[in-house]
This record gives C-alpha cells, structure tokens and sequence, in this order.
C-alpha cells in the first residue's frame, strides 16, 4: 500500500483517497468548450436538469401509485392528485415535464441538424443521442399508460398492435408483448416495470455514454470550425483567455447554462402551476374501457409527426397494402435519422444557412415536420387524409434526395 | 506455453458454461413474458341471438375482445361468405376490431356501415372494408350455432368451417 501522510483538512482527506482534485480538473476546469456558442448549447445541461426533474416526481408518485388494472386510475386520480399532500404537484411536474422535456430534445436535435454537429468525427455523439431520443419515447409511451385511462389504453393497444404488422411473427408478437390477446393487466405491470426499472436504468447509462462521445471530437460551434484544443487550452491557462477560442466547462460555461435553466425554470413552473392543461388531456380522466374506443385517438404532441406518416399511405399501392405501407414508412422514419452522419455527403460543417443547398433541405424538413405534427391530431379525413398522405411522401422523399442534394453541394462548395 | 494453454482452456470452459447459461436465461426470459395459462384457456361466450333487433349493433365480449353482433334487416342483403343464418335471420358475427390498428369502429345504423373514427376505416354491415387503411376485412371468430336462437364464441363449428374454407379457396377476398 502507498505511504499516506495525515490529511490537513477533509478536503485533503478524500484527495489523498480519491484524488478528487485531478477528477476535478479533468471533468470541469480542463474540459474545453468552445466560446463561440449561443443559448442553444445550453440545451445539453437543460436535459440534464429535466432528468433529474422527472426522476425525483417519479420518486414520490412511485410511493403511492398502484399498477393494477383495478387500482391504478384511482391510485392516480385520487390518492396521488387529492389525498396526498403537493401529490398534484408532483404528478404535474412529472405530466409536463415529460411534454416539455420532448420539446427540449428537439430543439437539441435540430440545433445538432442545423450547425452539422454530427459529421466528421462527431458520428457517436449524434447515434448515442439518437439512442437517447429512442428510450425517451419508450419512457413517454410505458408512462403514458401507466394513470390507466382511456387514451392510456388505447395509446397502449394501437401502439402494441403496431408488432402485428411485422410479417410472419407479427400475431404472436403482440399477444407476447401483451402478456394477454389485448392490453390487460399483465401489460400494465410489465410496461410498470419497464417505466420506473429498465428502461431509466438505460437512459441513466446511455447519458453517460453521450457525455463520453463528446470528450474527444468537442462540441461543436456556431461556424462548425475545427482548431487545435491543445494550443487554445494552453493559451487559456496561460492566463490569455481573451484570445483563447475555449472556455472551461467549469466555471466559464456551466455558469451561462445555469442563467438558461434559471430563465427556463420560471417558464417551465408557471406551466406546472397555470397552464398544464396541455399535458393532461380530458379523454385520459375517463377510466380505461377495452370495448369503448374513444371517439378520437392521438399520441401526445411529440408523437405526432411519426403518428401522421404512419397513417399518412391510407390506400393500396402497387398491390402493397396501405397498412403495409403506413408501417414501412414509420419504420423509415423511426430509423433514418439514426444515419443522417451518412446521408449527408457533403464534407461541409457549417450552419445550414451557409450552406448552398442544404439550407432549403433544413426548412422543408422542418416546415414538413409542423405539418405532420398538425395533421396528426386532425380526424384523418377528407382533405385531412390527403394532406396527411402528401407530407408523409414529403418526408421520404427529403431523407432519400439527400445523398444526392449534398453531393451536388460538394461540388459547388469545391470540396471545402 | 503451457501456461497459455491452460489460460485458454479455462477461457473455453467458461465460455461454453455462460453460453448455456445465457441460451437457459433467455428461453426463460422469453416465457416468463409469455401469457400464463389462465389467460390462454379464456373460454367460450356463450350468446343468445334471440335478445337481437334488425339493424342494432350488438356487442359481446370473447377473449377481451368486442364480438359485432348485427342481425341484418329485410332490406339488408345478405353477403355470401360473410353473413351467417341462424334460425330465420342473417347475421354479423365479427370480431369488432378494425382490422388497421384495432379500435373499434362505431355502426352507423341509417348508412348500415361501420366507421373507424381513428384512421378514417369504413366497412360495410357485413364487415367489408371498404374505404381507409384496413387492409381486410373484419375478421370472424370461431362460432358455432347451437340452435336457432344461441352460439357459442371460442368453438369452431361446422358453419364456421365451411365460411373460413370458402375463404381461402377465393385468394382475392380484398
């Protein structure tokens, strides 16, 4: 064993023991960030915080919920929101936060999108926060069906019957996933377990890894420059921070990103305390009912874009069925966004709007996504259903041009 | 050497132990996931049709699953293939889960059709989709007729076979 010598303060203590000083350095005051950045780089630790956030609620809503079909309405409608103390105020903390922490994610993603922040190097940051995005939405869709109202349920049935689709298996599949041939009991305790165990415990480990990814590419910035972090460190330890392109993460930046959580948190409570409305929709304080559909069914806000291409293809194709169709086209839109790094063959890391073309391709992508978004609550008929069908087309026809758009782009750009 | 080939046949052996081990968990995994027995012995629902009126959707409840119960009227023409006589009357008997995503569609009895109010799915009384994304029609439940007035959801009686049979003789049913 080393020689110790007596510690001269706790501090000391716990150095000699941990070596917390140099975890210290490494994490926070030597970890470079770039200065030039804007408020969106504050979105990361904004997540951070929404976490946290849901983890705690879900905490003490975990205390007195019960996942059982005869109990669990009750259990949150009840006990949760009328007997326990401030319970309303978790379970609105809890409700919002899961609406508002999407919106958070997509304003990340589309920042990611926008400066190039996931090519030349920064393939991993962009997979793992892709891998991020996806158990976020398996923790908002296992939630969701947890207070076992109607949209609970049938959120639960429409997405689990989604399994059918996949050909052979399909059937089996979804009375596996069930537990039950429709969405019982044995469904909500397992999608209970998944909510509150499984799937946490993955995001908890996929945020660490996200972090890690970032450690060696850096984040990106507003001009998607690329510079020696080694030169501009030692400049700014030197004590010439006024001419060093990089800050430390601690204090410089995370100082600026506690002033966004500070703006953000006074929004965000006033929604909690006067305007949650937005995520308890009326139709969930009906109990569950397995033989009444309600009279209109539609996923929470975030959901509703994916939700529109998959009922977007409502007629037969080339002999190919439209519900066939619907799954192929959510499936793409599940999974192309995973490969955005490859898709985009143009070298240029740059904010969208100095790129030649890519900056048409950025807003129809976005314009495209408000429409889906907004048609996806829509009753899916008449003129409804068509507009739905022509953006669902939009959408592939945006992610498979891009290959091509942006080789064109290199070669105007001249490879730069 | 000799070393090294110890070192190798330990890695092996414990490679061969935690891949049974690992097969033994997911198999285990897998079934403790699988619907328990009771569930899959969810038996048989006995109807009474007798109860039934022209034109007036009836729902019974088979395997947690809605069964359409529609008796057809005079001016309702039968469909081959798809409506059932029992006693005097014709009937609808369909499992009442839109063959899309599996909402139930709401009978609307002035147009005799059904209406799917998630995708916009129409079928007619007979259970035929016909406008939307269901890309079959109704499905049928095993029955059987009993006698005029009762049959039985769950069993697979000889009017059932004959209907299922007729079906997959015609591969264009769409």
């Amino acid at each position: 064993m080393a020689e110790f010598e007596k510690a001269n303060s706790v501090g000391e203590w716990f150095d000699q023991r941990l070596n917390t000083s140099g975890f210290w350095r490494v994490m926070m005051t030597e970890y470079w960030i770039p200065k030039n950045i804007n408020f969106l780089w504050a979105m990361g630790a904004l997540l951070a915080m929404m976490f946290t956030l849901l983890l705690v609620t879900g905490i003490f809503l975990l205390m007195y919920y019960k996942p059982d079909v005869n109990m669990a309405f009750d259990s949150v409608n009840y006990t949760i929101m009328q007997e326990v103390a401030y319970g309303w105020l978790f379970r609105n903390i809890h409700g919002v936060g899961a609406s508002v922490v999407f919106l958070i994610i997509y304003i990340h993603m589309f920042t990611g999108i926008y400066y190039g922040s996931y090519k030349k190097g920064r393939e991993m940051i962009w997979l793992s926060g892709m891998l991020l995005f996806v158990t976020f939405s398996a923790e908002g869709f296992s939630g969701y069906m947890l207070p076992w109202g109607q949209m609970s349920y049938w959120a639960a049935y429409v997405i689990t019957e989604i399994f059918g689709g996949i050909p052979f298996i399909g059937d089996e599949l979804v009375i596996w996933i069930r537990g039950n041939f429709y969405v019982s009991d044995a469904t909500l305790t397992r999608f209970f377990m998944l909510h509150v165990l499984l799937i946490p415990m993955a995001i908890l480990g996929a945020i660490v890894f996200h972090f890690y990814t970032l450690r060696f590419p850096h984040v990106n910035n507003e001009e998607g420059e690329f510079f020696d972090y080694k030169e501009e460190s030692e400049k700014y330890l030197k004590g010439d921070k006024a001419h060093s392109k990089v800050i430390a993460f601690w204090p410089d930046f995370l100082s600026k990103d506690f002033m966004v959580i500070t703006i953000f948190m006074i929004f965000f409570f006033y929604l909690v305390f006067y305007n949650n409305d937005f995520a308890m929709d009326p139709v969930n304080f009906d109990k569950a009912d397995g033989m009444k559909t309600p009279a209109h069914i539609y996923p929470e806000w975030y959901f509703l874009w994916s939700y529109e291409v998959l009922r977007g293809f409502f007629f037969d194709i080339a002999g190919i069925s439209g519900k066939s169709l619907g799954l192929m086209a959510f499936g793409f839109a599940q999974a192309i966004f995973m490969l955005l790094p490859w898709l985009d063959r143009s070298p240029m890391v740059k904010p969208a709007n100095q790129r030649p073309i890519f900056k048409y391709w950025f807003w129809f992508l976005m314009a495209d996504l408000f429409i889906l978004t907004i048609f996806g609550k829509l009753p899916p008929t008449g003129a409804n259903a068509w507009v739905g069908f022509a953006s669902s087309v939009t959408f592939l026809v945006l992610f498979i041009a891009l290959p091509f758009l942006t080789k064109i782009e290199a070669k105007i750009a001249g490879g730069k | 050497m000799i070393n090294e080939s110890r070192r190798g046949f330990m890695g092996k052996a414990f490679g061969a132990v935690a891949a049974v081990g690992a097969v033994g968990s997911l198999v285990a995994m897998k079934k403790t996931w699988d619907p328990l027995p009771s569930v899959m012995a969810a038996g048989f629902t006995t109807v009474d049709v007798s109860k039934l009126s022209d034109n007036k959707l009836e729902i019974a409840k088979w395997q947690g699953k809605p069964i359409f119960l529609l008796r057809f009227a005079a001016d309702m023409p039968a469909v081959e293939k798809r409506s059932v006589k029992v006693g005097e009357h014709y009937y609808s008997i369909m499992i009442g889960l839109c063959t899309h995503l599996g909402c139930i569609p709401a009978y609307r009895d002035a147009t005799h059709d059904f209406k799917c109010a998630c995708h916009g799915g129409e079928f007619t009384a007979a259970g035929v989709h016909t406008f939307g994304p269901p890309p079959r029609p109704l499905d049928i439940p095993p029955f059987s007729i009993k006698d005029e007035n009762t049959i039985v959801l769950g069993e697979a009686g000889p009017e059932y076979k004959a209907l299922i049979a007729s079906l997959s003789t015609d591969s264009n049913i769409a």
